[in-house]
């Protein structure tokens, strides 16, 4: 066999370098800030500052309820609150998962005979005080802490307006 | 520190000197402990009142109140309110000690203990004598209380409010089998007894939460004791010494519930069992607690939690020759429902 000579030695350390930067392109998400401002969507005020939490930390955020996500390759996980009408208390957590198939196990894992399907992202259902739906590897939950009439419609509103900025 | 069971013990066989009147007192206290787990039974008060809520979602502060009192006299057997709390907190405790109210605010606003419970029990301490600042509201952190719809308050003139990350946790570790963990400085050192004020929930990996899970909230690292669907990490946390001694009673927030896709607010498994759950064992508390969420699961057509694979275990583990924490046994659990 051949040895390689200092020549190719380098052209074959800058190739490896070239491919690797591609290949880190190609993972990694785009930093996205999933929450509209307050008045981007009609009525809604986001009330709350964005809190981040790293995989490792989700236990902070919800302890006992991070395992699923955690099985599921949860990224990172990002939530901030919101008030429609200065009324319907909300809050939305963005999951950014490994892939779309951790966020389609969340979402589907968490349907049930009683939800209602709805056009938002590349899948989505809805019930009376909830909105989740998933778009590529992100999951989206809004939940608003009382039954209002109109809630439902107000939440699909938001999760129009969060889509829109994944 | 003797924990509660040594204590009696001692009372029963003479062993607690009767030459100080808190020696006294707590030998009296014993005598109504003893009359609570009546023919050796454990007992658990499940009060309810269906007009709790009346027609909004929070429930009625002044319906709360009377629920409490009745939860309190159905579990005391003392009709006036002041002679309940009286014979339940040791004298000593009353004129200077200082009592955490532990509650849960780790669902988020939807499913956290009610203030208007929060509230009615520090109403009723202080008027059994117990002074507004010696009360302690607390939880994990600030955003936790704020999910109690409580506020946080250092002033020693008022009833007092704040978490973990304020009160920060003990150097050194304690350790009692799987359980490796710092303890808060709120039960520690603060606290001479804790009230817990757990709320019923669903729970993705224990199968429910309520009284001895509530704990996870007093360490500093809770996910460590994950595993297994957090069997033994619950019965091993409630066996460290601070845990078991101070946190022997606990009136359970059975207002609201999720029975399934806790502990996570979900409003959609949202109900409400209008419902106090009180007792001293705790772990006839949980095993109370997870037939409450069966119940509501079998009358919804959701399959049992042993058959989604999330049985509570803790609760028998924590009943076992080496933890020995109180009775899962329902021929021994005294229910009383009013």
């Amino acid at each position: 066999m051949k040895a390689f000579g200092p020549g190719r030695w380098k052209k074959a350390v800058v190739a490896l370098a070239i491919a690797a930067a591609i290949m880190n392109a190609g993972c990694k998400k785009k930093d996205v800030d999933p929450f509209p401002a307050s008045g981007a969507v009609a009525g809604w005020e986001k009330t709350g500052d964005t809190r981040v939490f790293a995989a490792k930390d989700l236990w902070q955020y919800i302890d006992g309820g991070a395992e699923q996500y955690l099985q599921a390759g949860v990224v990172s996980t990002a939530t901030s609150d919101y008030k429609y009408q200065d009324q319907l208390e909300t809050v939305v957590d963005v999951y950014t998962m490994g892939d779309a198939a951790g966020a389609r196990k969340i979402l589907e894992s968490g349907q049930t005979n009683d939800a209602k399907r709805v056009q938002v992202g590349d899948a989505g259902i809805a019930y009376e005080q909830s909105v989740t739906f998933r778009k590529g590897p992100y999951l989206v939950r809004i939940v608003a802490y009382e039954a209002t009439p109109g809630a439902q419609q107000a939440l699909i509103a938001l999760a129009h307006g969060v889509e829109a900025k994944l | 520190m003797k924990s509660r069971r040594e204590f009696l013990k001692e009372a029963a066989t003479g062993v607690v000197l009767l030459g100080s009147s808190a020696a006294a007192d707590k030998l009296a206290l014993a005598g109504v402990l003893e009359q609570h787990a009546a023919a050796g039974k454990s007992k658990v008060v499940i009060a309810r009142d269906a007009s709790l809520h009346g027609a909004g979602t929070q429930p009625n502060e002044q319906h709360v109140l009377n629920l409490l009192d009745k939860a309190m006299s159905a579990y005391t057997g003392r009709e006036k309110p002041m002679e309940a709390w009286k014979s339940v907190i040791p004298a000593d405790i009353l004129a200077g000690g200082v009592i955490g109210l532990k509650v849960n605010g780790l669902g988020g606003r939807g499913i956290s203990t009610h203030a208007a419970l929060t509230m009615a029990v520090a109403e009723r301490l202080q008027q059994a004598g117990v002074r507004a600042g010696n009360i302690l509201v607390w939880d994990r952190n600030e955003r936790d209380l704020a999910a109690c719809g409580m506020t946080i308050s250092t002033d020693p003139s008022r009833v007092r409010c704040y978490g973990n990350d304020a009160g920060g946790f003990d150097d050194e570790p304690v350790s009692w089998g799987t359980a490796n963990i710092r303890l808060a400085k709120i039960l520690t050192r603060e606290c001479a007894m804790v009230i817990n004020l757990p709320i019923l929930k669903d729970h993705g990996g224990a199968g429910i939460t309520f009284s001895m899970k509530n704990m996870y909230g007093v360490v500093d690292k809770p996910f460590t004791l994950h595993a297994n669907n957090c069997n033994p990490g619950v019965a091993d946390l409630n066996c460290l010494p601070a845990v078991r001694g101070k946190v022997w009673f606990t009136i359970g927030d059975a207002i609201s519930s999720v029975y399934d896709g806790g502990p996570g607010f979900h409003p959609e498994r949202l109900w409400y069992p209008n419902a106090l759950v009180v007792g001293e064992d705790r772990v006839a508390l949980d095993y109370t607690a997870w037939q409450m969420i069966e119940h509501k699961r079998a009358e919804v057509g959701m399959p049992t939690l042993e058959g989604v694979g999330r049985a509570p275990k803790y609760i028998a583990t924590a009943a076992d020759f080496a933890h020995q924490l109180g009775t899962c046994d329902p021929k021994r659990i005294k229910l009383v429902e009013v």
